[in-house]
């Protein structure tokens, strides 16, 4: 970590290219779109009733500010040999920028086609920028934005999100 | 069956404001909220790696469950209807047990795009006592009229 504020031409060198294709660990399941409606006591009949969500979406959805949860991987998988991180390029940036703490600042999620239970979906990261260095009340260290595209099994976007990230070491560190 | 619009667009205009809700966060919607989202990091459930690893005074709510709590704000008003095409947050402070959240929205505009979609342009605010603690730009579409879905809309004719 050099310290300066210039942004290292490695780094340089990923703005814009497609990193981290994947497919979801598993399709997407009407549990999780209960237990996520249940923790914000979200009674929209589109993810209760049956009729309802067949008339309104041509059948069952799920909220679309679920998008991200899709990747994030459970807790443990047989035959995962490292942690499997959601986001992996913000966690490159740290590794690579040396910046131990990190805190998503702004988050843009633009919805196009509804997710629908059974989905297998896919995605990739492109980091689209990263900042000089910057003194906040949390530390010193950089802003950088990230886009996750998604996809589902028919290749249809159903949604874009772009995170505004800042990497930075406290005051002792 | 047919589900008949809670809201139309053509009954919101620039300025109105959304009924406010009100919410006791407690460790459970903490943790209920962060493992919802598959969340696994121990800032959003233990108290001791929160408070001595990230200086703060407790666990706190994660971005993805906000994201949740602020659908949930503004289909309540919509009904199944309404149809997000774009939320932009802006996290300012964190959520901690004991903390009392209220979101407020106020409709900053209203406008047909070119493929006759209705939209309303909110601003959403979560607040804890006067503070703001996270923002948010939401962008949703309503029926024009008794006849009409956003949802039916693909392709070119969503244009979020």
């Amino acid at each position: 970590m050099t310290g300066g504020t210039t942004v290292p031409a490695e780094i340089e060198a990923l703005v814009g290219m497609a990193q981290y294709e994947q497919v979801g660990e598993f399709p997407v399941e009407r549990g999780y779109i209960w237990t996520t409606c249940a923790s914000v006591e979200n009674g929209n009949p589109l993810f209760w009733d049956e009729e309802v969500a067949e008339e309104v979406t041509g059948g069952p959805i799920a909220p679309p500010t679920m998008v991200s949860v899709w990747f994030r991987p459970h807790h443990w998988a047989p035959g995962r040999s490292a942690p499997h991180l959601p986001l992996q390029v913000h966690f490159d940036l740290k590794e690579r920028l040396g910046l131990p703490e990190a805190v998503m600042t702004d988050n843009t999620i633009v919805f196009h086609e509804p997710v629908r239970p059974g989905d297998r979906l896919r995605t990739h990261q492109v980091l689209r920028s990263v900042s000089e260095e910057k003194t906040t009340k949390l530390g010193t260290g950089r802003f950088w934005v990230i886009d996750v595209e998604y996809r589902n099994q028919r290749h249809e976007l159903v949604a874009v999100e772009s995170y505004t990230g800042f990497g930075y070491r406290r005051g002792a560190q | 069956m047919t589900v008949a619009p809670t809201l139309l667009w053509s009954s919101v205009g620039k300025g109105d404001t959304l009924p406010v809700l009100s919410y006791p966060v407690t460790a459970t919607t903490v943790v209920l909220g962060a493992m919802a989202s598959r969340d696994w990091r121990p800032m959003h459930h233990d108290k001791d790696f929160a408070v001595q690893h990230n200086g703060l005074r407790d666990i706190f709510l994660n971005t993805p469950n906000q994201a949740a709590w602020f659908e949930r704000y503004v289909t309540d008003w919509t009904g199944p209807h309404g149809r997000l095409g774009r939320v932009t947050f802006r996290m300012k402070g964190s959520v901690f047990p004991g903390d009392t959240m209220e979101l407020h929205s106020v409709v900053d505009d209203t406008a047909i795009d070119e493929v006759s979609c209705g939209w309303a342009e909110l601003s959403v605010v979560l607040r804890v006592a006067d503070e703001e603690k996270t923002t948010a730009a939401v962008r949703v579409a309503l029926p024009v009229d008794e006849a009409d879905n956003p949802w039916r809309r693909r392709g070119d004719q969503w244009r979020p």
